[in-house]
């Protein structure tokens, strides 16, 4: 379609800094020669209106009037580059959600000028000596992602995408009654179904008893609600391991937990899109964390973007409608300086998903509204071609509104963003491994989210969640109205009329409206009485509204469109139909042995390069990005201290404004363990999670937590038993700790196929923990406060350096990967909270990646002070003899308390029969200095500390420089 | 007297509203939501109150540029009537997205007294938005209800936020002649173009604007996150000190001023 381009370009006069940023990336990606980029913001309009209404239009939206200028080019004209450089033009692909051609249409709307077809592009204009095949190539990859941009040289878009082919709108049988098992795989491998011969089968043998084949849309309704990703196939079921058989494995361990610890303040468990725990007298706070790992490796901004768009639906659609008050993001990556040798074809470069992650978590989070307050980023080469993308919400519910059913004669609204292509096959696609042409193959599975769109939805949702207007509500997520509907209708029916769906464009199949995960999109039940009032808030909040049918006691799911039944299916064997998948596993602890290093002749270089590392080094380019203080609930901030530049344990909010009632939340996660033990890890992990949230002020007889479980592949016997021996692990321990696990999620297929190797992730269970607080007053910081405090040590330091960060930097793994002493555990956790509470701690650290020696060490800078620390003085356990054991040992269950000195009698009376020691004290000096046996050890000047930690992610180059 | 009813603007995206309502009823303000929809369908009803707020967030997700798309919608209905507004007595304040959404509407800093766009807020220097607290220091402006000689913490939570004038004379002017009411300081209080204090590369570090007559007020930083005491980044500290926290966060001085001034003329 032909169309008008403006080209909107920063005055020469004026400062671009698009353009400056593009050419960092550039250079970034060793593209030599480029000496300057200017940066042109392109939009498309469609060729009918005239040039005096473009031009005006230009005029008064398009182009700043301060500092821009823009340049119109008529339809179909070829303009050259600008003299002297090569133009380099980013542009979306059809299909492509592009939320600024929507605005633009509204501005048209609001000028009153024909709404036509839009379009965007970004254009760079590259001055330098540089080879334009070498520029194209390195800016498909530094300036865009070909998954979801088209890149151009000295050439813009030629247009507007044209109207799509008519679609085929005939309900097709899919006939399967002649084939065998083989053929079955192949049908589920060919259409991308990602079943099983024996659920092919359980289909097959279904439809012959009807004496139908099934139509295509049932079949597809069948995949995706049969999915690992909805239906968790390996973690319901049964798996033969080490003499027994255990049943429904998720049911006989982690919910056997929450089932038998009974505890009063958990209000729903398992069954909604969130776990519910009591918050006050009136509310209660729900909680979920996501995984979007697949569309993250692929597409790392959109699929990132998306991840947090959909978790914040999770909560929007817990109960009756949550509050989304915060977010949760942790990831892994590989580290961003692997060579590119190592990065197999088909990986994006490290840096790259690093960049493009945040970026998509920065554009979705922020726009919405909902605060990033805490996370966590780990690096091992294996995330290579699998990154992880953790995504969690929190919200804020009345506890009245925790529980929802839909009625029959319940009318089904769709709310919030249109269908498209986009996301077809997400929820399938996510259970297969990822391999080198997955880049291109699958990008109908990664889409770009349109924050708006999704806030819309949330106001529109909450009013009528506030008004109650609703009797049931769920997010569109992986299945789309066919999980979203066929969910809702268990135990119910449901008839859908699909032809009603709002559609992004034409051209969509009736199976492909079904299953899309076009993202920003709600389902709920409305009592038809309240109907009208629903969808005129929903006009007063701007957010499109749609009846699509009813809910039904017919017990069967039927979707018709235009007359036409694309799925009449029985809404029992959807649900309970899927065969009990059973999987033998096995555990053989992998080979590992402790290296034999010669003593540590210099601990305080040891400590500069454990800080430098990146597991333990500062975060602080990726938490500015996330806007952490909207809502005005943030009490205890990702960064604390004199500088705000010290890491902090854990999130404190007090989400109700004015109210001092808070939560606390935190995550543990320690990937490198697995490899030498996945129990330990998943010990750790929970370990770590309890120690932050208690450091910072939760209270761990208050508190919920989730487990997230990402696997390399568990159709391997081996992998699947550390993966029992991990759940086993944890579930020993939250029951000794009395947390309840209220909401979990896995993704156990995170493998990728090269040409000539195959990369599994480490094991990782993520551990989420959430405590409720009577008051956020009573809640600490990680910086040190005041020269002259003693620094008390809780806890014991074993001989634990395996998997630890300090034999990392000395090229080793080893083998004594620390374990929790649950009894010891408990008592550190109950201890020092009953320290914190009653004010005897000024400040507390947890000691987790780096050990002793880093934690003293955040202390300290964060408040500006110096330590003094003897070594000698610390509670140890057998085999500890050597000082790099103490300052790095990663020994679970300690925590680093800042204590006045007159406050020590009171903190012994708190602590029990807990084991600490004095081991030292702050200082006015700003440098850490060690001592063992009476002999001077170490002596680090605080700002060499500053330089080790800060420098590995100094992305942008100001921080070291910044803390001047 | 009775509470000055403040409105606090709603539209797609706006997502500080919550705060901003909360912020000005713990000053002693009636505050009420109203969509920008509503409005538009009535915009008489702006007349019915003392104080206008237009909250932060990203406006239609800031496409195109920052506050562009929402002020464009509301110009030609609300613009000279929010003028009107000021000049009867009201006052207005907005905040991150809402000053942008202000600037695109000629309302800031109106040195002539009309609607034009003298000035812009556009991408920071490092080209991505960025959270961090800043230290303000505010001038002796024109600006009836910022007193001068504040030093004020705020957390500023941008992408868009480098205040570039029309021509360096007038840049110049508004810092010369009381339209920036509140400036980037560094450590030792000095107005600073340097990062990070200046966080987003602003000449003559201004991080507010008033307008000619002094009714009207846009911040970059937020003053609505930083009202209450636990709001403040290193709070604890504070309280070890002193022994207690103090009453208010720096933020509150914004929103007590506007609701005595609203009080004392009314």
């Amino acid at each position: 379609m032909q169309a008008w381009r403006i080209d909107v370009v920063v005055r020469s006069d004026q400062q671009d800094p698009m353009g400056a940023s593009a050419l960092r990336a550039l250079r970034a990606a060793a593209l030599d020669g480029v000496e300057d980029v200017r940066s042109r913001r392109g939009y498309l309009l469609a060729a009918e209106l005239t040039e005096a209404q473009v031009r005006a239009f230009a005029a008064a939206v398009l182009c700043d009037p301060v500092v821009d200028e823009f340049v119109l080019h008529a339809p179909g004209a070829t303009p050259p580059p600008p003299a002297g450089r090569h133009a380099v033009a980013v542009v979306p692909r059809p299909g492509v959600t592009d939320p600024v051609a929507h605005s633009v249409q509204k501005s048209l709307a609001d000028l009153r000028l024909p709404v036509v077809a839009t379009g965007t592009y970004r254009v760079y204009d590259v001055r330098g000596r540089v080879d334009p095949a070498r520029l194209l190539q390195v800016a498909r990859k530094a300036l865009a992602n070909a998954v979801v941009q088209e890149v151009l040289l000295d050439a813009l878009p030629a247009g507007l995408p044209g109207e799509p082919p008519l679609p085929d709108l005939r309900a097709l049988p899919v006939p399967l009654a002649q084939l065998d098992r083989a053929g079955l795989e192949r049908l589920s491998q060919d259409g991308g179904l990602a079943l099983d011969g024996a659920e092919m089968l359980a289909i097959q043998r279904h439809f012959a008893g009807l004496g139908r084949a099934p139509l295509r849309m049932e079949l597809e309704t069948l995949a995706q609600t049969w999915s690992e990703h909805c239906k968790h196939k390996t973690l319901t079921g049964n798996v033969r391991f080490e003499g027994r058989t255990i049943e429904n494995l998720l049911k006989s361990t982690i919910a056997r937990v929450t089932h038998t610890l009974a505890r009063d303040f958990c209000v729903s468990v398992f069954v909604d899109n969130a776990g519910i725990i009591r918050f006050d007298d009136e509310d209660s706070v729900c909680i979920k964390v996501e995984t979007h790992n697949r569309p993250s490796a692929i597409e790392p901004f959109g699929g990132a973007g998306t991840g947090v768009g959909g978790v914040i639906r999770d909560v929007l659609g817990t109960g009756l409608g949550a509050r989304p008050i915060a977010s949760t993001d942790v990831f892994c990556f590989a580290p961003p300086d692997l060579p590119a040798d190592r990065v197999p074809p088909g990986c994006l470069p490290p840096l790259s998903v690093l960049k493009g992650v945040v970026a998509g978590v920065r554009d979705y989070g922020n726009p919405m509204g909902i605060p990033t307050v805490n996370g966590g980023v780990h690096f091992d080469d294996d995330f290579v071609g699998n990154p992880l993308v953790y995504v969690g919400n929190i919200g804020l519910l009345p506890t009245a509104r925790a529980h929802k059913q839909a009625h029959p004669g319940d009318v089904i609204v769709a709310l919030g963003g249109r269908t498209g292509r986009d996301g077809i096959h997400g929820a399938t696609f996510s259970s297969l491994a990822l391999h080198t042409d997955s880049e291109m193959v699958s990008s109908g599975a990664v889409q770009i989210g349109d924050p708006i769109t999704e806030r819309r939805a949330m106001d529109a949702v909450l009013r009528c969640a506030d008004e109650d207007l609703v009797s049931s509500i769920t997010d569109c997520g992986a299945g789309g109205f066919s999980s979203a509907i066929g969910e809702m209708a268990e135990g119910l029916g449901a008839a859908v009329e699909l032809q009603h769906a709002p559609l992004k464009y034409q051209g969509l199949a009736p199976w492909e409206v079904w299953i899309s995960e076009a993202q920003e999109r709600m389902v709920l039940a409305v009592p038809p009485a309240k109907l009208d009032r629903l969808l005129q808030v929903c006009r007063e909040e701007a957010c499109e509204a749609t009846v699509l049918g009813h809910f039904t006691d017919s017990q069967r799911l039927v979707v018709t469109f235009a007359g036409t039944v694309h799925a009449d299916l029985d809404l029992h064997f959807l649900h309970q139909g899927l065969p009990v998948r059973t999987q033998d596993a096995s555990y053989a602890p992998p080979p590992r042995s402790e290296p034999k290093l010669p003593p540590e002749t210099d601990c305080g270089k040891a400590l500069l390069a454990v800080l430098s590392d990146y597991a333990v080094c500062s975060k602080e380019w990726i938490v500015r990005q996330y806007d952490h203080e909207v809502q005005a609930g943030s009490a205890g901030k990702p960064l604390c201290g004199v500088r705000a530049d010290g890491p902090a344990d854990a999130a404190v909010l007090a989400p109700k404004l004015g109210s001092l009632r808070g939560v606390v939340l935190s995550n543990g996660l320690n990937p490198r363990y697995s490899k030498v033990d996945p129990a330990a890890m998943a010990e750790c992990s929970l370990d770590e999670a309890m120690r932050n949230l208690v450091a910072a002020g939760g209270d761990p007889d208050y508190t919920a937590i989730l487990d997230n479980y990402c696997w390399g592949n568990t159709r391997d016997p081996q992998a699947l038993g550390e993966l029992v021996r991990a759940t086993e692990a944890l579930c020993a321990l939250a029951m000794t700790y009395r947390t309840p696990f209220v909401s979990g999620k896995d993704s156990l297929h995170n493998e990728f196929r090269a040409a000539d190797r195959t990369i599994r992730i480490p094991g990782c269970i993520l551990v989420t923990a959430m405590s409720v607080i009577g008051d956020v007053r009573a809640t600490l910081t990680s910086d040190g406060k005041r020269a002259g405090s003693l620094l008390v040590l809780v806890g014991v330091t074993k001989d634990e350096l395996g998997g630890s960060v300090y034999y990392k930097t000395k090229g080793e793994l080893g083998q004594n990967v620390p374990r929790v002493d649950h009894q010891l555990g408990r008592d550190v956790l109950i201890g020092c909270h009953r320290a914190i509470a009653a004010r005897c701690v000024l400040s507390a650290h947890d000691l987790s990646e780096g050990g002793l020696g880093v934690a003293v060490a955040e202390m300290a800078l964060g408040g500006r002070l110096g330590a003094r620390v003897d070594l000698a003085l610390v509670p140890t356990g057998p085999g500890v003899h050597r000082p790099e054991q103490i300052l790095f040992s990663e020994s679970q269950s300690r925590l680093l308390l800042e204590v006045a000195p007159d406050r020590l009698a009171d903190l012994r009376a708190n602590l029990h029969q807990v084991p600490f020691a004095v081991i030292g004290e702050l200082t006015r000096a700003p440098e850490l200095v060690f001592h063992h046996d009476g002999k001077g050890l170490a002596k680090v000047p605080l700002d060499a500390v500053e330089r080790a930690w800060k420098r590995p992610l100094d992305l942008d180059g100001t921080l070291v420089e910044a803390a001047r | 007297m009775s509470a000055p009813k403040c409105l606090i603007l709603r539209a797609p995206g706006i997502n500080c509203e919550r705060e901003t309502l909360h912020a000005f009823a713990r000053a002693g303000g009636a505050p009420s939501f109203v969509h920008s929809q509503q409005l538009l369908a009535q915009p008489e009803r702006l007349d019915a109150y003392a104080i206008l707020a237009v909250p932060g967030g990203f406006s239609y997700g800031d496409d195109i540029s920052s506050g562009r798309v929402l002020a464009q919608e509301i110009k030609a209905a609300l613009g000279e009537r929010i003028l009107k507004f000021t000049q009867r007595g009201g006052l207005v304040l907005g905040i991150c997205n809402g000053f942008q959404v202000l600037v695109r509407l000629g309302l800031l800093p109106c040195t002539q007294g009309r609607l034009e766009e003298e000035v812009t807020l556009t991408h920071n220097l490092s080209n991505h938005y960025e959270c961090r607290w800043v230290t303000l220091q505010t001038t002796k402006s024109r600006c009836l209800f910022l007193p001068a000689g504040l030093t004020l913490r705020w957390p500023a939570a941008h992408g868009e936020g480098r205040l570039v004038a029309r021509d360096p004379a007038l840049q110049r002017l508004l810092l010369d002649e009381g339209y920036a009411a509140a400036l980037y300081v560094d450590a030792q209080g000095q107005p600073t173009e340097r990062y990070p204090q200046n966080p987003n590369g602003t000449p003559l570090a201004m991080a507010g604007l008033t307008d000619r007559s002094g009714r009207v007020l846009g911040v970059m930083p937020h003053p609505d996150r930083s009202y209450l005491p636990t709001h403040m980044p290193d709070w604890r500290r504070t309280q070890i000190e002193r022994g207690q926290l103090p009453l208010d966060g720096d933020g509150m001085v914004v929103f007590r001023e506007m609701v005595r001034l609203a009080r004392a003329e009314g």
